[in-house]
């Protein structure tokens, strides 16, 4: 069987806090049903492979953001990727580079990589914690857990879709939260944001992978308890 | 007047401020509510904005500041100045931003100098009102940024602020590049290789921001032309390496590599300050635990150890430092306020080293710590307290390594005794 390639986009400038996190959560969720992965982590000297299933993006400051679109933009292998249908996950200015446009370090929009059709600028205050969101019933997953801190905002065009509508949190700013169009879908929950919902990883690795067996029990056990365990302490009642 | 008392020399205002801050301290501490540093501080400084600066003036000040190791190289500086026979304010219980700093003083009105760790983001205002004679910047990486500033940022602040400061000697870790970028604004700069353990934040150029190439400890970037400047005080195993190329022998009570490294750096500080090496040196030996850091202590027949560590740089520090197996670990975690609220750093940290111990997971949030070490395939045990970690070890060990970070530590020191 040909393994699952998962790629990690730039973790030397978008990693800013455990967003390996995410490559670890499909890897051990792909293994754990018997397929085999192959691992990437490609640095912003290297070239982006054009060959990979899914494509992951980090969170970073404002210069690193943009110097990372800058190279994704030259490289070309993640548009060449997504163009030809591998899933890409994205989160907080992973998410924005992804998008039409958005603020940089200097106030000035700084254009994005147009894989989403959105458009992000800076907010007036910095959204900074615990964040609960409805996830768009066509995806059939579990209301997203997670942690936001960023001061985005994000408009989304005709054509993406809200990943999810917010019931604790900021999100997007506009009561939805993250986008998706496709196979490519960003979200403002930061960091390893797939290891509160494993939901959201089967996702992904269902776009790339095809129906999956279902893990067995124990092998979600801790998940789902810190799952319940942040969600009950957000939502209390 | 006495001109050696610094308090008699203050105006009346700030010296009412210091005696009604004092006053608070003493009411706080008399009510079990911690220390008291920080009321008298804000008490001080309500009554009297400029505090800080007027008790600052006259007085020869060192500023410790650095995402890791602040509270222990203010620790060692004050040790290594001692040979100075004078007094040294300090706030060595950790409260590090400007009512901290103002109370630490006004507790020593008489002291000429000054030892004061520093929050990393009161740097350029501390700068400004303290008018250091030397800032020692240690390192700088990611740590609770929920609500600390980005680290980029952070450096770009240090680098103004020390721009603006023509009389203060800075004592920088070279090996750090971002800290390097950040000190090399200064007039006068004393290098150390101080180490640099935890990379995942200096991948790439401070100043230009092309991937940074790396050879052992040597950096530098391939466009802008920066590089790691040429260092004059080295840690090199366990000795340190004195400007004149001498090598001596450490041989401190405080463990691991980050520890020597703090200690080279204090003996930097203490060179500017005219205190030999030798002299310095017997002094930082004396040091065995830092506000309740490395403390030894027995519980129900159990030797207990407890390390701190609050950041990924931190915890990779730190598990160098635990003792070798079959010595089982108690890893503990929460998410308070002074912890940062988010949990996301736990998977920066990488635990594989963990495998085949004995591991206990603990804290408000072990849940978090238990699906990390899961994805790790690190087996272990989750315990709801110290006392149910002594009952699952004491079968198979006399001794228990303890790594907690901020109110983890502190919950299990309230438990342990205060001891130092």
């Amino acid at each position: 069987m040909r393994p699952l390639r998962l790629v990690w986009i730039y973790p030397d400038l978008l990693s800013t806090y455990g967003d390996r996190g995410n490559l670890l959560v499909l890897e051990r969720r792909a293994r754990l049903r018997g397929l085999p992965v192959e691992v990437a982590e490609v640095n912003s000297d290297q070239p982006v492979p054009p060959d990979g299933d899914i494509y992951l993006m980090g969170g970073g400051e404002d210069l690193p953001q943009t110097l990372a679109t800058r190279r994704l933009q030259a490289d070309g292998g993640l548009r060449e990727a997504a163009s030809r249908g591998a899933v890409v996950f994205a989160v907080c200015a992973g998410y924005q580079v992804l998008g039409m446009e958005f603020g940089g370090a200097d106030g000035a929009q700084v254009p994005g990589l147009g894989l989403l059709d959105i458009r992000s600028g800076r907010g007036e205050r910095r959204a900074v914690g615990e964040i609960v969101a409805d996830v768009d019933p066509a995806l059939n997953v579990p209301r997203l857990t997670g942690f936001e801190n960023h001061q985005g905002v994000t408009r989304l065009g005709p054509g993406a879709r809200p990943l999810a509508r917010t019931t604790a949190g900021t999100g997007n700013g506009d009561g939805t939260e993250g986008a998706y169009a496709g196979r490519v879908l960003g979200t403002y929950l930061h960091g390893p944001a797939l290891v509160r919902n494993p939901g959201l990883a089967d996702l992904l690795l269902y776009w790339a992978a095809g129906p999956l067996p279902p893990l067995p029990p124990q092998a979600e056990e801790l998940a789902q308890r810190l799952r319940q365990e942040r969600l009950t302490a957000i939502l209390p009642g | 007047m006495d001109p050696n008392n610094h308090r008699s020399r203050l105006p009346v205002r700030a010296r009412l401020a210091t005696t009604v801050g004092g006053a608070a301290a003493t009411v706080s501490r008399l009510a079990g509510k911690g220390d008291g540093s920080v009321i008298g501080g804000i008490i001080g400084l309500r009554l009297e904005p400029d505090l800080l600066s007027l008790l600052a003036a006259d007085r020869q000040v060192v500023l410790v500041t650095g995402t890791n190791g602040k509270t222990t190289t203010t620790r060692l500086i004050t040790a290594a100045l001692t040979p100075l026979g004078q007094g040294i304010a300090s706030n060595m219980h950790g409260a590090n931003m400007e009512a901290g700093l103002t109370s630490a003083l006004s507790r020593a009105p008489d002291a000429p100098l000054a030892v004061l760790e520093t929050d990393e983001k009161y740097i350029p205002a501390m700068v400004k009102a303290t008018r250091p004679k030397v800032v020692v910047l240690l390192n700088l990486s990611r740590d609770q940024m929920d609500r600390a500033a980005e680290i980029w940022l952070l450096a770009r602040r240090w680098r103004e602020a020390l721009a603006s400061a023509p009389g203060c000697r800075v004592v920088a870790n070279a090996d750090d590049p971002l800290v390097a970028w950040a000190a090399s604004s200064a007039a006068q700069v004393t290098w150390v290789a101080a180490g640099q353990r935890w990379r995942e934040d200096s991948w790439c150029c401070p100043n230009c921001g092309s991937h940074l190439l790396r050879d052992g400890d040597d950096w530098s970037c391939g466009e802008c032309g920066g590089r790691r400047p040429p260092v004059s005080w080295m840690l090199y195993g366990d000795q340190v390496i004195d400007p004149s190329g001498r090598a001596t022998q450490l041989d401190l009570a405080l463990p691991g590599r980050a520890n020597r490294s703090n200690a080279v750096v204090a003996l930097a500080v203490a060179e500017a300050f005219g205190v030999h090496i030798s002299a310095a040196l017997r002094e930082l030996r004396t040091v065995t635990s830092v506000a309740g850091r490395y403390t030894q202590v027995t519980r129900r027949g159990c030797e207990i150890r407890l390390l701190l560590a609050k950041n990924p740089a931190g915890w990779l520090e730190a598990l160098d430092v635990l003792a070798a197996p079959p010595a089982p670990v108690l890893l503990s975690v929460n998410a308070q306020g002074p912890d940062g609220r988010d949990t996301s750093w736990l998977w920066d940290v990488d635990y594989r080293r963990l495998r085949g111990r004995n591991v206990l997971v603990g804290g408000e949030r072990k849940l978090d710590l238990a699906v990390r070490l899961e994805a790790d395939e690190v087996p272990f045990r989750l315990v709801n307290n110290i006392d149910e970690a002594i009952d699952a070890v004491r079968a198979v060990s006399p001794t228990l390594e303890v790594l907690a970070n901020y109110t983890a530590f502190q919950q299990y020191r309230a438990v342990l005794g205060r001891t130092q």
